[in-house]
């Protein structure tokens, strides 16, 4: 789920720096109040061990493929959400930088994706509440069944929600001709997959800590009983619901103000050769109606990424090609570049 | 997880060769190269002919470093699978034909499409280029001097020491395990927890004596960098022409130029 630098506008990369800056400095500064001295050579070891261990594959029974562990959730269950988080932007920053997974422009968007839903949202708003809940009764069993619950939950769950924002910074960016729907509807379920197998793992890992150390693991103590939850889980349950509200909400405007492909060719697309109104009600459903010119004018003022028109409209073909022309012998300099280098360097060499 | 080792090694060998862009300072060089990218970025999707001259910059740079062109497309396997899945979309969407050559017509999209990939290629030999001219320590030193917290560059630090160490030691667990297991793909099902489990444990319990013997050592928070490389007038006329440079070549369509020498 790595985005590299080709799939943002430089406008959303800043404002997802911006955003995964906040979290960090929030994160640091607890880990200030929170003996940061003794946690940082455990954080360095754990997450040099988790960067690692993605590299591992897993046998998914019965299929011919195999599966990567989940970082995030790992992570924030063994050192808590702000360790965990800034973890997790070493571990993506080194990728970035050595292995060209993810890019320099594109980190703050991956640390969003990847690092902020998995830490942040895959413990306070899962592992937390499910650990500290009373599903499956009493005892370490049940503490067990509550740890590949909030695994597989947790590990689902943000996949699909870096999966979703994959898209929308990609959409945002004016990136790819696909629509949203689309988009999305390429993206999620093959994230649920991904997800389901990258929660069994880590639920494994986190199932083997619990048997031989429980109290590495953040809400578990030494005996393999919860410690006591500060927040209940009807508390959780009801933030789930007003973020699920406000997420739906939201995201039915977006639908709603920019309609699909389909929507448009349905509607009003008398340019491509199509009837005007397909026999909807154009007034109210079309690209005509209120609600569409009014997200349309609340679009035109808040928008703040390039406009995607091609230039020099009034002769494209002949600016295109002594473009195609110039390109060539862009192509030709950097060839005769190389050339230059090569020799050198064997000429010093020798 | 040996291609992952020999890759490091390799980015550290070549950060330490001799060159005049290896000599400059590492702030510069960080700079220089997030411009380069953001304005690579700022191209319109169209706009391939405007595009194509910003490959020059990488390319010069590549042989004053004295390093082949070649050494980092083998990392475009892991850049251009999604850039390609979504790039790939683009001529099927957009259908417009924006020019035509001779009788055959080349649409938007698939002109988009190959931008994208170009502004891909592009951020990663940038990218690549910094990290193959400068070794670690040198950026994090730099990302300290431009106010990065330090909790997050000692953290950086500190991991990029243990990256090493840690798939070594998980190279050779899952050597083992396939000798005991050959031929089968993966580890299996069964194995999932206690593989990686196991060397969790060690590693925590490795991590408090890391911290003792840091300690020992007199670690009181702060780590003191080796002084880099100061940043000189060199440094600072690399920066501000690259930068320039940068500008230009966004505002002046260089290929349009040299092609319309040629063509009327």
């Amino acid at each position: 789920m790595h985005m590299a630098d080709a799939l943002l506008a430089p406008a959303v990369a800043a404002t997802m720096y911006v955003a995964s800056g906040a979290a960090a400095g929030v994160s640091i500064t607890k880990l200030r109040k929170d003996d940061e001295p003794q946690k940082l050579p455990t954080m360095a070891v754990t997450a040099a061990l988790v960067f690692a261990g993605q590299m591992i594959n897993y046998t998914i029974p019965g299929t011919g493929s195999s599966g990567h562990m989940c970082g995030g959730m790992m992570l924030s269950a063994l050192l808590g959400p702000y360790a965990g988080f800034l973890s997790m932007i070493v571990i993506l920053a080194i990728q970035c930088l050595f292995f060209a997974d993810g890019g320099l422009l594109a980190l703050g968007a991956n640390i969003w994706n990847m690092a902020f839903y998995g830490c942040f949202v895959g413990y306070f708003l899962i592992w937390k509440p499910i650990i500290h809940s009373k599903w499956f009764g009493e005892g370490r069993s049940a503490v067990r069944k509550r740890i590949i619950a909030a695994s597989i939950i947790g590990c689902v769950l943000t996949l699909q929600l870096g999966a979703f924002s994959v898209v929308l910074e990609t959409s945002l960016s004016g990136i790819t001709e696909l629509p949203f729907g689309a988009f999305m509807a390429l993206m999620q379920p093959i994230h649920l997959a991904i997800g389901l197998i990258e929660g069994l793992i880590t639920a494994a890992v986190l199932c083997f800590v619990f048997e031989s150390r429980p109290e590495l693991l953040r809400d578990v103590d030494e005996t393999g009983i919860a410690l006591d939850a500060k927040r209940s889980l009807k508390t959780t349950v009801a933030i789930l619901a007003i973020v699920a509200v406000v997420v739906g909400g939201g995201l039915s405007l977006f639908a709603s103000g920019n309609p699909d492909g389909l929507e448009w060719a349905l509607f009003g697309n008398a340019d491509g050769g199509y009837s005007t109104n397909m026999g909807l009600d154009e007034e109210n459903f079309g690209v005509s109606s209120q609600a569409a010119e009014t997200a349309e004018s609340i679009q035109e003022k808040t928008s703040f990424l390039p406009d995607y028109a091609f230039t020099d409209s009034d002769s494209p073909v002949g600016t295109s090609v002594s473009g195609i022309v110039g390109g060539a012998m862009v192509a030709g300099v950097a060839i005769l570049i190389c050339c230059a280098g090569g020799f050198f360097r064997r000429k010093k060499r020798a | 997880m040996e291609k992952a080792l020999s890759e490091l090694g390799q980015m550290d060998e070549l950060a330490v060769m001799e060159s005049p862009i290896h000599d400059l300072n590492a702030a510069a060089k960080l700079l220089s190269t997030i411009v380069y990218i953001i304005t690579v970025m700022s191209f319109d999707k169209y706009d391939l002919s405007g595009l194509l001259p910003m490959v020059l910059v990488p390319v010069l740079m590549y042989q004053i470093a004295g390093i082949p062109v070649h050494t980092c497309f083998y990392k475009l396997r892991i850049v251009l699978p999604l850039v390609m899945a979504v790039g790939l979309f683009n001529p099927f969407f957009d259908r417009a034909i924006m020019l035509k050559i001779g009788t055959v017509g080349i649409s938007g999209g698939v002109i988009s499409m190959i931008t994208l990939m170009l502004k891909g290629v592009l951020c990663l030999m940038a990218s690549f280029l910094l990290v193959a001219t400068t070794p670690f320590d040198s950026i994090c030193a730099a990302l300290r001097k431009m106010h990065l917290p330090r909790t997050l560059v000692t953290l950086l630090l500190l991991t990029y020491r243990y990256v090493g160490v840690m798939t070594q030691e998980l190279a050779i667990m899952t050597d083992a395990y396939h000798l005991r297991a050959p031929g089968q793909k993966g580890i299996h099902v069964s194995a999932w927890g206690s593989f990686l489990g196991q060397l969790l444990l060690r590693s925590m319990d490795r991590a408090q004596e890391l911290y003792s013997s840091m300690l020992l050592r007199g670690y009181h928070q702060h780590f003191h960098y080796a002084p880099g490389k100061p940043f000189r007038a060199k440094d600072a006329a690399f920066l501000i022409l690259s930068c320039l440079c940068f500008i230009l070549l966004r505002h002046i369509n260089v290929a349009e130029l040299l092609g319309s020498l040629i063509v009327r």
